[in-house]
Order: structure tokens, then sequence, then C-alpha cells
């Protein structure tokens, strides 16, 4: 049985998964372990051509027909770094749909909450869809859908720490206070951890070390994959509630006589 | 009539832009805007992008815009990335 599909502004996927394509060993290797993955949106970050390289480009490992590309800001700490970056990956094809991170701390990559609220609302004007990755918190995931963010994207644990969701509430009561699509993005370490934050009722998950980290990121992909379809059925299923006492589940009455 | 040696190549010298690219001093000798620097410096990627002097220039206008000595010019392109 097929989960429901995966709207993301004026995008449709049958995939909740959406993954990076960054840290694999080779181009070769990320093309394999996005195919396992099953992803249709994939992120890719912008950078400057190395001029006196050959220059093969990963845009030949990864079919614009068959992948929607989600450019991202990764690396930027200033509003205007940001800005530039997402209106250089539209002019380099890459779409109008980007992935806004601003920085704020180089050891824990937590993003800089007011300046993401200040580059997101710049890029809706510009003609954006914008998917901002952010803190679990509510008030600020308010605000970036107040300014026209197609999408929230808080964080589950800190970018590549492989934590799990370490603020399930935080995520729930976001869930309740925004009518975008929630998609936990960053801190995945297993496949426990994708299907623990889809069962919460999230909309997606991106995810790139988890895979690209592990020992076989193919194996890895599949396994994201499938825990990401079990979590989000479950939580379309619909779980019974938490209860402190044994509930039998064989009829009481018709027990033998002894 | 024979040129006057003036010991310089008068190629260079009439053609020759400094111009700084991604960060790196470099001499350009044919182009004269920035369709052409791409490809004077063998860019074929149709996934790339410039900005000039900090602006982001629309790929439909690289063939319209100067290149000027000492420009600050920017050519990115997508690579593997995650978060």
């Amino acid at each position: 049985m097929e989960s429901t599909q995966f709207k993301v502004g004026d995008r449709v996927f049958k995939s909740r998964l959406i993954v990076g394509t960054g840290k694999y060993a080779s181009f070769e290797q990320t093309r394999d372990a996005i195919a396992a993955s099953g992803a249709e949106m994939i992120t890719l970050a912008v950078r400057r051509i190395e001029l006196d390289k050959a220059k093969d480009s990963i845009l030949n490992f990864l079919d614009p027909k068959i992948y929607s590309f989600l450019p991202n800001t990764a690396g930027c700490f200033t509003v205007k770094e940001a800005v530039m970056t997402c209106q250089l990956a539209r002019e380099a094809g890459l779409g109008n749909m980007v992935k806004v991170e601003v920085i704020g701390d180089e050891k824990t990559l937590f993003p800089d909450n007011e300046a993401t609220l200040e580059a997101s609302r710049i890029l809706v004007k510009d003609g954006f869809q914008v998917l901002p990755y952010c803190t679990d918190d509510v008030v600020l995931c308010k605000k970036l859908e107040g300014v026209g963010c197609s999408a929230v994207m808080p964080l589950a644990a800190p970018i590549g720490s492989g934590l799990g969701v370490c603020n399930p509430f935080n995520i729930k009561l976001i869930l309740e206070a925004v009518k975008v699509p929630v998609i936990v993005d960053a801190g995945v370490g297993t496949a426990s951890d994708a299907c623990r934050a889809m069962e919460l009722g999230v909309a997606g998950l991106l995810m790139n070390t988890a895979i690209a980290g592990a020992k076989d990121p193919i194996k890895m992909a599949y396994a994201m994959k499938s825990a990401v379809e079990c979590g989000r059925q479950a939580f379309e299923a619909g779980r019974i509630p938490k209860k402190l006492y044994a509930s039998a589940s064989s009829p009481i009455n018709g027990l033998i006589d002894v | 009539m024979n040129e006057p040696n003036i010991g310089l190549n008068l190629t260079e010298f009439f053609f020759k832009v400094l111009l700084k690219i991604n960060g790196h001093d470099k001499n350009i000798y044919s182009s004269s805007n920035l369709a052409e620097l791409l490809c004077e410096l063998e860019i074929a990627s149709p996934h790339c992008a410039v900005a000039l002097n900090q602006e982001v220039v629309p790929s439909s206008k690289l063939d319209q815009t100067k290149i000027r000595e000492g420009d600050n010019i920017e050519i990115v392109h997508a690579v593997g990335g995650g978060l």
C-alpha cells in the first residue's frame, strides 16, 4: 500500500526522503546511493569552478529528468552570501526551489535564525520557493511561514551528528503550529531515527551524512528508503495510545474450566 | 612597410585584460564579454553561473556583459553537497 504523496511548493513526489549529494567517495557512488534511496529531490551545493582542473560535473551522473534539484546555501554565514548563492544557482539552471541555510556557529553548525529569516524574506520576494534549515523552534517556524517559505526544515540534531531526533516534542509542536510542510533536516544517524521522525508526522526527511558516511552507503540508502516509508505508513495508520497496564488481545470469554 | 620593433607583442599589448577570477589574477587575451570569457576558459558546462563585481549576471545576458580591466568575476557550478 502506498503512502500519500509528498507536496512541497509546486512539486509533488512519491518519496518523502530528500538526500544530499556530498561526502561520497565518487560520483559513481553518489549516483548509486541516491538511486537506492529512492529519493526524487536531491540537494546540491554551489561552488567555484576550478579553472585549471578537469571539469567533470556531478550533473553528468544525476539526470535532471529523474531528479528534482534543491540547491543549498551550505557554507554561507551571511544573508548576502546566501541570497547571492541562490541567485547563482537559479542562473546555473538548478531551478527556483532552494534550501536556505545561514550558519551561525562553526562548531555546532547551528543556523543563524535571524539571518535565515531575513534571507528567506528576500528570496521569497525574488521569486524563489524557499525551504529554510532552522532550529526546532515553534516561533521561528511560524515567522518563516509568515514570510512565505514553502516549508520549514527544523533540525533533528546538529548536522552530521547522527544523534537522531533530540526533541520530538518540539517537532510535534511545530507540526501543530504551521500549515506548510515540516521537513526534518539534519541529525539522523540510522534507520530507526528516520522511522521515528516520520512517525511524528513530518512531511519529509532530508539527510546526507547518515547515508554517505555509512560503511556501505548503498545498503544504508535502501535502509533509509524503507525506514521513511515505514514511519510514514505507521503515522498514517495511526498508532495505539501508550498505556501503563496490559490489555489482552485474546477474548476474555470462552476460557476452559479446569 | 615594416612595423617598427618596439619590443612588445602588439596583440598582448592591446588586448590583454587582467581580471580576478575565482580569487585568482588571470590574464585574458581574446574576450570582450562574459560569454566569450567562458569559451576562452574552456568552460562548456551549461550548469554554471557568473557574478561580476558581486552582482549575479542573468545567464541570458552573458554575451551582452562587457568585461573590463580589474573586474572581479566568480564562476560557479553545482557540486555534491547536503547540509
